[in-house]
């Protein structure tokens, strides 16, 4: 286990608003200009935080989506969750030019770099794709040649976010590929997979367990459990699988 | 020169809780799951239980030995780094009091190790005199695999990365040392009343 600490205080800044972007009808980005961003590793979060006059204060955590190439940009996608005290005010309220509190980077070992090489397998079930988007997007602006493949699992193909992006990224030819499951809609005419991910879709997609891919696995909790449970089944190293998971838990 | 979110009012405040909840945290009421990689799944005929490191001579129990320890029913409220809190969680667990019992030790700090090379350390004084359990049960039913099962540290008066899931024994160490997420910039010791959740705060 890596005993290299970055000890280092964590100190609340404030970022401002500069774009917001309709990612889905539930989801919205939210590109911060942070001065003197410390930097981060694509898979990293940010906290939060939330105060009222009265000195109220609510904290949640994201995950950033962004590149760690974008310099002090650095984006978050909330999606709003319908009773969520933080996600409304963030996805509704907070306008270009607002401006917000945070700090981070936290986390250091869901996180991918090119320098970590692949293949890569990369698993998303909803905003779980959010730190998976981080890692493409600092693949693609390495120009990075890395074995790639996303398996993506939305509703519908209109709760699917970065959906053009992820196009465009396939598109690039540069050894990514990007695969799509929607679960309770699909359009006339959908080719992809049509049903939850599970056992034959992990073994369709997935690299073999002989080429040792990293595996970074990020969802819902029901999703996370069942994708890291079949591909250790499946002959992949329970080390080379790492997980994030995303609860509904009042954000 | 505080920062007011503008427009922000929050949810109405329950002043009869607000004692009850750390700064920053919010309350739960299903049990969130967070866990780096795949699930363990160690069968309990394998399951041990070990006391390791600075002591006169280890200690080590099977499921079987583990399970005829004397056990205790401890209701408390638990917070994650995560923000949530969930209030009067009921466990059932052995006291890691009666795990460290006859041990010899001048150790001050203790690392948890787990299934699946999770670790986490703590005082020593912060698992003793009442203060920590191996649980085994959770809400009266065996602890699910998927929370910690078959038996997790508890250690409800830190924040709950602390309380290590699948957790396989102590070692006991003379200095303090990092484990899993405190490598990774998490606090070193992570009391949610003084909202230590990062180094350094």
């Amino acid at each position: 286990m890596a005993r290299a600490a970055v000890q280092r205080r964590l100190t609340w800044r404030l970022g401002r608003v500069t774009r917001r972007i309709d990612e889905t009808a539930r989801a919205k980005s939210l590109v911060l200009n942070v001065p003197d961003w410390p930097g981060h590793r694509a898979g990293q979060h940010v906290d939060v935080r939330l105060t009222a006059p009265d000195g109220y204060q609510a904290e949640r955590s994201y995950s950033i989506a962004s590149a760690p190439e974008d310099g002090d940009q650095v984006a978050l996608t909330v999606e709003r969750i319908e009773d969520g005290e933080v996600s409304p005010y963030l996805d509704d309220e907070l306008a270009e030019g607002d401006q917000l509190e945070l700090r981070g980077p936290i986390g250091g070992y869901f996180v991918w770099s090119t320098d970590m090489g692949g293949p890569l397998l990369l698993v998303a079930g909803g905003s779980g794709i959010c730190p998976l988007m981080a890692m493409l997007r600092h693949r693609a602006a390495r120009q990075s040649h890395v074995p790639t493949r996303l398996l993506y699992s939305s509703r519908s193909l209109d709760d699917v976010i970065y959906r053009k992006e992820l196009d465009s990224l396939a598109g690039r030819a540069d050894g990514l590929e990007v695969f799509h499951t929607l679960t309770r809609s699909q359009p006339a005419g959908w080719s992809g997979y049509s049903r939850r991910i599970d056992r034959d879709m992990l073994a369709e997609v997935a690299f073999a367990p002989a080429q040792d891919p990293l595996c970074m696995v990020c969802g819902p909790t029901p999703l996370v459990e069942a994708v890291a449970t079949t591909l250790v089944e499946l002959g992949h190293a329970p080390e080379r699988v790492k997980t994030e998971r995303f609860g509904p838990t009042g954000g | 020169m505080t920062f007011i979110s503008r427009a922000f009012r929050g949810r109405p405040r329950d002043q009869g809780q607000a004692g009850r909840l750390p700064p920053g945290q919010y309350l739960v009421r299903d049990f969130p799951v967070l866990s780096a990689g795949p699930t363990p799944r160690t069968p309990l005929i394998d399951w041990t239980f070990s006391i390791t490191g600075e002591v006169d001579k280890l200690k080590n129990w099977t499921w079987d030995e583990f399970r005829k320890l004397p056990t205790q029913t401890i209701t408390r409220d638990i917070h994650c780094v995560t923000k949530w809190s969930k209030q009067d969680t009921v466990w059932e667990g052995v006291s890691v009091d009666t795990l460290l019992e006859g041990v010899d030790t001048s150790a001050e700090y203790v690392m948890a190790f787990s299934d699946g090379g999770y670790t986490t350390n703590l005082p020593l004084e912060d698992v003793t005199g009442g203060k920590a359990w191996v649980a085994f049960n959770f809400d009266g039913a065996p602890l699910e695999a998927e929370h910690g099962g078959p038996a997790r540290l508890l250690v409800p008066h830190l924040y709950f990365w602390k309380s290590a899931k699948w957790v396989r024994g102590l070692q006991l160490m003379a200095k303090d040392e990092p484990g899993f997420w405190e490598t990774y910039g998490y606090h070193m010791y992570g009391d949610p009343w003084r909202e230590q959740r990062y180094s350094g705060d």
